[in-house]
C-alpha cells in the first residue's frame, strides 16, 4: 500500500494531514490503526459543500452494507456502530468501549479496518461497509478467516471476536506474505481479555496458507 | 481458632426443619464408560466456536424487544456522603422518560454471601463510594435517558472517606457502613496450625518482609448488561450478563419481593466474566423494577466507565510473610499477616478473607502454619473475587519468600520445591483432603520445557528464569447459602431424531462448559458430538447450577453430566441388547452407532437404538448431579476453601530487564498446569494461556486505583492497560493429567489455577536476572529503578548484593 491515493496538504503539516499520514502509514506498516484511519477519511458526499451544517434533526444517509444500499434517516451524531447495531440489525460489531480503545466494533470502510464507535454514519455515507456478517454471508457460511478462527480456538467468550475478525481480514488482504510475528505485531489494535492473541495470529497465518477453505 | 466479625445473621432458609437429608456425593472414576475414549481427550474445537467467528452469538446487549426501554444510572459523586434528599419530579416530566426509580422502592439488603448483606440496589441513606448507584432511569432512548438522570436532584451532606484500608483500621469515628459491629472490619479470620513461633525460631533460616499486591479489574471486555420484560401472565424474565443466574434469581426475587417461581433468569451468550460477574449487581434490580413499573422492557448496558466503578476486582492485600526453612531445604513454618481493602461493600469478602489463608497449604508441605488475615471497608469501589480468587496475592508472597530462602541455603528453586512436595493423597496442615497431585510432574516439564538446567545463570547480563508453583481448588464444598441439595445438575431430554438435548445450569462464560457437557453426554451415549445439543443457563428450563465461580463447573456439572448420562446409556444397552438378544455388555455406543462387539458388522444408528429404547421404556429422559462429599477441617471456617480435588501449577518465566530504563521484558512464560484428566485438551491449552495472560497483565501494566478525591484513576481502556498481542509473552501451555478418584473422567480444574504462579515466577525471574527482589506490585519501571539503585548502593556499602530494596520500590 502506498501512501499516494492519500490527499497532500500543500500548505503543509495541518493535524488532520498529520492524522490522514498516521493512518496511511500504520495501514501500510502492517498495524490495525483504525481510528486514525477513520479520523483521516473523507466525510461523506454533502460535506464536500463547504460549510454546510447537518442535525440537530435526521438527514437522509444511504450506507452501502456488505453490498447492499440501506436508506436511513439519521442525527448526524449517530455513529456507524449505533447505526449497524440499532438501525440495520447488524449485531455482530460490538460496543465494549464506545471510544477507539478495544477495536470489538471494527468493520471495513472502503476495505480498510476502523473503529465502527468512533465513525459517523454520515461519514460512511456512499462507502463501502463490511461487517462480519457480510464476511460470512458472501463465503457461504463462514470465510477461510473464520474458519480458522475455529480451528485454533481462537475464541474463548468470543465478545471481542467479531471485530478481530474484520482486523485479521483486513490485515491479511494487506499483508498476504505475514508471518505470525508480523501478525501478533499488527493486530495490536483489538483487545482480547480472554488471551486468545496467540490462535488469533495462528488464525491468519492458517487463513493466509490457504486453510479454512473457499 | 477462628474470631469471625461478619454483619448480618445466617438467612433463614438455614433453619427449615425440612432440610436435613443430604443429596449423595456421586463420582464414576476416571475409566471411559466404554472400551476407550472416543470423544473424551481430543482435540475438538468448541460447540459454539462457529456461532462466535460469524457474529451469529447472540449476547444480552444484542437482544432487543419491541417498546424496549433504555436505562441510566445516577451514580454518586462523593466517595462517602448521607442523602437528605432525592428529588425526581423534573426528570420524571421529562418528554421520552417512562420510568423513575430510586431506592426506598427497593429497600431489601442483599449480598452474593447471605451473611453479610449489605448492599441495596440503589443507595437509600448513604453513598460509599464514587460511582455508588442512587437512582435509574427508563426512557425511550439512551440520550432521553442520560439527559433525565441530570434532571434527579440529590442533596448529599458529605463525610470523611477512607481510602487507605489501615486508617480505615485505625479509625472509629468515620464508618462506610454504621451498623457494623467491629468498625471498618468486614471480617477478621485468625487461624493457627501446629506451632509456627516454635518452628520459627528453630529455624536454619528465616525471612520476613512485607509484600504489596494491588488493585486489579476484570475488565471484561463486555460489560454489564440487563434486559428486563414483565410480562400480564405477571413474569418477570430477566436477561443478564451474569454468572451467577441461581443467585441472580434468588436476590431478585427478594429485592423485588417476587415470588421466586415468577422469576425467569436467562443468561444469554456472555462476552467474558473472570469473577466480575458473579454479584448481583444494581442493573438486574433496576431493569426488573423498571420494566414492573413502566410494564415495557427495559435495557441497561453499562458503560467501560461504569464498569470501572462496577468493580467487584482483585482486592488489594498488604501483607506481612514470615517463612522459615531448614537447612536441608523444608518448609518449617509459614506465618503471615494480611490486610485487606476490601471497597465499600461486602461482596464475597468473607470468603476471600477465608481464601487469603486457607489456600495456601499446597502444594508444598507446610508443617506450621498461622494467617492472620483482615478486610476492612474502605470508600472505593468494591472489591470481589477475580480470578484465582484470594489466593493470587499471598501466593505471590509466598512463592517469592521460597525463593529467597533458597537462594540462603544455597539450593536451586526448583529443588526446594521438590523437596518441600506435598504428595498426592495426603491432608494438608488445615485439614484440607488432597487427592490427586501432579506437581512434581509439572515442575519437571517446566524444567525442561524452558532448559533451565542448561540456561539458568547462563543467559547474560540482565536475563533470567524464575520459577513458582500453586493449588487451586476445583470448587468447594461451601456452598454459599445452607442446603442439602446438589451443587451442579443435569437434565437430558432424547429426541426420536437421534438429537439429544442437554439442559445445564452452568454459565458458559467463554471458558466452554457448554462445549464439555456435549463432549461427555457424546461420550457415554456414543454419539457424534454434533447431534447434541446444550440448552444452558435458563432458570426455566435448565436444573440448578450455582454459578462459574471458584473453578467448579468442569468437576461438578461434568460429573452430574456422567451421572445423568450414564443412566441412559444403561437403559439404551439393555433395550438394544434385548431387541438382540445378546448380554447388554455386548453393546457399544460409539461414533453415532449402536454395535455388538462380538459381531461388529451388527450395527445401528443412535437415532434408531434411541427408538428402541424408547418403545421398551418410555419417553427418554434422564437427570443427574453432583454434590461434594463432607471435607474441610473440624474448625469453624474449615469448610471454606475445602475442595473435592485441587489443581496444581508450576510456572517458569523468562524476563529481560533493562537497567537503564527499568523495563522488564517476557520473552517466554512456561506453564504446566495438573488438571487430571484433559477433557478437552485445546480448551484446557485455552485456559492455561488465558490465565497466564491475565498474570502477566498484573505484574506489569494494570493497577486499579483511585485518587485522593476517591476518583476511578484509570476508568478506561486506554489509560487501564490490559496487555495487547504487542505486549504478551509466548505462552507455552502444558498440562500433566494427574487422574482424580473423584473428577469426571479423572478431570479437575483448569481456569484459574494456572494464573497464580505466573506472577511470582516473573519476580523470581527478575531476581534472577539483575539480583533485586520486588515486593510490591506492579512492577513499574520506576520500581525497577529505584530497586536497581538500593542494590547497587548496597554493592558500594560493600552490603550483599541481594538485599530487597522494599524500602524504595514503591
Ligand atoms: S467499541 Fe469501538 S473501539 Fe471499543
Ligand atoms: S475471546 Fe473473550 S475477549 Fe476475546
Amino acid at each position: 500500500m502506498s501512501r499516494s491515493d492519500q490527499p497532500q496538504d500543500a500548505s503543509g503539516v495541518s493535524r488532520r494531514g498529520f492524522l490522514k499520514g498516521v493512518g496511511a502509514g500504520a495501514l501500510a506498516a502492517g498495524a490495525v490503526a483504525p481510528a486514525a484511519a477513520a479520523l483521516g477519511a473523507k466525510a461523506g458526499p454533502q460535506a464536500a459543500a463547504a460549510g454546510t451544517v447537518f442535525g440537530p434533526a435526521p438527514v437522509a444517509v444511504a450506507l452501502n452494507v456488505n453490498g447492499k444500499v440501506r436508506q436511513l434517516r439519521l442525527e448526524p451524531r449517530v455513529t456507524l456502530l449505533d447505526a449497524l447495531r440499532n438501525h440495520l440489525d447488524l449485531t455482530g460489531a460490538k460496543k465494549v468501549c464506545d471510544r477507539a480503545t478495544c477495536g470489538a466494533c471494527t468493520v471495513l470502510l472502503d476495505g480498510k479496518a476502523v473503529y465502527a464507535c468512533t465513525v459517523l454514519a454520515v461519514e460512511a455515507n456512499g462507502r463501502a461497509i463490511e461487517t462480519v456478517e457480510g464476511l460470512a454471508e458472501t463465503h457461504g457460511g463462514a470465510a477461510p478467516i473464520q474458519k480458522c478462527f475455529v480451528a485454533n480456538d481462537a475464541q474463548q467468550c468470543g465478545f471481542c471476536t467479531p471485530g478481530f475478525v474484520m482486523a485479521c481480514e483486513s490485515f491479511k488482504r494487506a499483508n498476504p506474505g505475514a508471518t505470525r510475528e508480523q501478525a501478533l505485531d499488527g493486530l495490536g489494535g483489538n483487545l482480547c481479555r480472554c488471551g486468545t492473541y496467540h490462535g488469533v495470529a495462528q488464525a491468519v497465518v492458517d487463513a493466509l496458507a490457504g486453510k479454512g477453505g473457499n | 481458632m477462628s474470631s469471625s466479625h461478619g454483619s448480618g445473621k445466617p438467612p433463614a432458609d438455614r433453619a427449615d426443619p425440612l432440610q436435613h437429608a443430604r443429596s449423595p456425593n456421586r463420582t464414576f472414576g476416571p475409566q471411559p464408560p466404554g472400551e476407550q475414549f472416543e470423544v473424551i481427550g481430543k482435540r475438538l474445537r468448541k460447540v459454539d466456536g462457529a456461532g462466535k467467528a460469524t457474529g451469529e452469538a447472540l449476547y444480552t446487549d444484542d437482544l432487543a424487544l419491541p417498546g424496549m426501554l433504555h436505562g441510566k444510572t445516577l451514580r454518586s459523586p462523593h466517595p462517602h456522603a448521607r442523602i437528605k434528599r432525592i428529588d425526581t419530579t423534573k426528570a420524571e416530566a421529562l418528554a421520552g422518560v417512562f420510568g423513575v426509580v430510586t431506592g426506598a422502592e427497593m429497600p431489601a439488603r442483599f449480598g452474593v454471601i447471605p451473611w453479610t448483606p449489605d448492599e441495596t440496589a440503589l443507595c437509600i441513606d448513604k453513598v460509599r463510594f464514587i460511582g455508588d448507584p442512587v437512582a435509574a432511569v427508563a426512557a425511550v432512548d439512551e440520550e432521553t435517558a442520560t439527559r433525565a438522570l441530570d434532571l434527579i436532584e440529590v442533596d448529599y451532606e458529605q463525610l470523611p472517606a477512607l481510602f487507605d484500608p489501615a486508617e480505615a483500621l485505625a479509625r472509629k469515628d468515620v464508618l462506610v457502613h454504621e451498623g457494623n459491629k467491629h468498625g471498618n472490619i468486614t471480617k477478621e479470620v485468625l487461624l493457627e496450625f501446629g506451632d509456627p513461633d516454635g518452628a520459627l525460631a528453630k529455624s536454619d533460616f528465616v525471612v520476613e518482609d512485607d509484600y504489596f499486591f494491588h488493585g486489579t479489574a476484570h475488565a471484561p471486555i463486555e460489560t454489564h448488561v440487563a434486559l428486563a420484560r414483565y410480562g400480564s401472565d405477571g413474569v418477570l424474565t430477566l436477561w443478564s450478563a451474569t454468572q451467577i443466574p441461581h443467585y441472580v434469581h434468588r436476590e431478585l426475587a427478594k429485592v423485588l419481593d417476587l415470588p421466586a417461581p415468577q422469576i425467569r433468569v436467562i443468561q444469554p451468550c456472555l462476552g467474558g466474566a473472570f469473577g466480575g460477574k458473579s454479584d448481583p449487581f444494581s442493573l438486574e434490580f433496576c431493569a426488573a423494577k423498571l420494566a414492573m413499573k413502566t410494564r415495557r422492557p427495559v435495557k441497561f448496558l453499562y458503560t467501560r466507565e461504569e464498569e470501572f466503578y462496577a468493580h467487584r476486582g482483585r482486592h488489594p492485600m498488604a501483607m506481612r510473610f514470615k517463612t522459615g526453612l531448614s537447612k536441608d531445604g523444608r518448609i518449617t513454618a509459614v506465618d503471615s499477616k494480611i490486610l485487606i481493602d476490601g471497597g465499600a461493600y461486602s461482596s464475597f469478602g468473607l470468603v476471600t478473607t477465608y481464601y487469603s489463608g486457607q489456600l495456601l497449604t499446597g502444594p508444598h508441605q507446610i508443617p506450621n502454619y498461622r494467617f492472620h488475615s483482615t478486610r476492612v471497608f474502605t470508600n472505593k469501589p468494591p472489591c470481589g473475587p477475580k480470578r484465582g480468587h484470594g489466593s493470587v496475592q499471598p501466593r505471590f508472597a509466598l512463592e517469592v519468600q521460597l525463593d529467597r530462602l533458597a537462594e540462603k541455603a544455597g539450593l536451586d528453586p526448583i529443588e526446594v520445591r521438590r523437596r518441600n512436595f506435598q504428595g498426592a493423597y495426603t491432608t494438608t496442615v488445615n485439614g484440607q483432603r488432597v487427592t490427586s497431585n501432579g506437581f512434581d510432574q509439572c515442575l519437571d516439564v517446566v524444567e525442561k520445557a524452558s532448559g533451565w538446567k542448561e540456561r539458568r545463570g547462563k543467559l547474560g547480563r540482565g536475563r533470567g528464569l524464575g520459577v513458582a508453583g500453586s493449588m487451586y481448588i476445583s470448587g468447594t464444598n461451601y456452598c454459599i447459602y445452607p442446603n442439602d441439595m446438589p451443587q451442579a445438575g443435569i437434565q437430558i431430554k432424547v429426541d426420536r431424531s437421534g438429537l439429544v438435548t442437554v439442559f445445564s445450569g452452568a454459565s458458559d462464560i467463554g471458558q466452554g462448559s457448554n462445549s464439555v457437557a456435549a463432549y461427555i453426554v457424546a461420550e457415554e451415549l456414543g454419539m457424534r458430538v454434533e447431534d447434541v445439543r446444550v440448552v444452558a443457563a435458563d432458570s426455566d428450563l435448565c436444573p440448578v447450577d450455582l454459578g462459574a465461580y471458584s473453578s467448579r463447573i468442569t468437576f461438578m456439572v461434568g460429573n452430574a453430566a456422567v451421572h445423568a448420562a450414564r443412566k441412559l446409556r444403561k437403559q439404551v444397552q439393555a433395550a438394544v441388547a434385548q431387541e438382540w438378544g445378546i448380554e447388554p455388555e455386548r453393546v457399544v455406543l460409539a461414533g453415532g452407532f449402536a454395535f455388538d462387539k462380538d459381531d461388529r458388522g451388527k450395527a445401528i444408528t443412535s437415532a434408531k437404538a434411541f427408538q428402541i429404547t424408547e418403545a421398551v421404556l418410555e419417553t427418554l429422559g434422564s437427570t443427574g448431579s453432583y454434590n461434594t462429599p463432607n471435607l474441610g477441617g473440624d474448625y469453624r471456617g474449615g469448610t471454606i476453601g475445602a475442595s473435592p480435588a485441587y489443581s496444581f501449577t508450576a510456572c517458569v518465566a523468562e524476563v529481560e530487564v533493562d537497567e537503564e530504563t527499568g523495563i522488564v521484558t517476557v520473552p517466554h512464560v512456561w506453564t504446566a498446569h495438573d488438571c487430571g484428566r484433559a477433557l478437552a485438551p485445546v480448551l484446557v491449552e485455552g485456559q492455561i494461556e488465558g490465565s497466564a495472560y491475565m498474570g502477566f497483565g498484573e505484574v506489569f501494566l494494570e493497577h486499579h486505583d483511585v485518587n485522593r478525591y476517591g476518583l476511578h484513576a484509570r476508568p478506561n481502556l486506554l489509560d487501564y492497560t490490559i496487555p495487547t498481542s504487542v505486549d504478551c509473552p509466548e505462552f507455552h501451555a502444558s498440562y500433566v493429567e494427574s487422574l482424580d478418584p473423584e473428577g469426571p473422567y479423572g478431570a479437575k480444574e483448569a481456569g484459574e489455577g494456572p494464573l497464580h504462579p505466573t506472577i511470582p515466577a516473573i519476580a523470581n525471574a527478575i531476581h534472577d536476572a539483575c539480583g533485586i527482589w520486588l515486593t510490591k506490585l506492579p512492577f513499574t519501571p520506576a520500581k525497577v529503578v529505584a530497586a536497581l539503585q538500593a542494590r547497587d548502593a548496597a554493592r558500594a556499602a560493600g552490603g550483599g548484593a541481594n538485599g530487597t530494596a522494599n524500602g524504595r520500590a514503591h
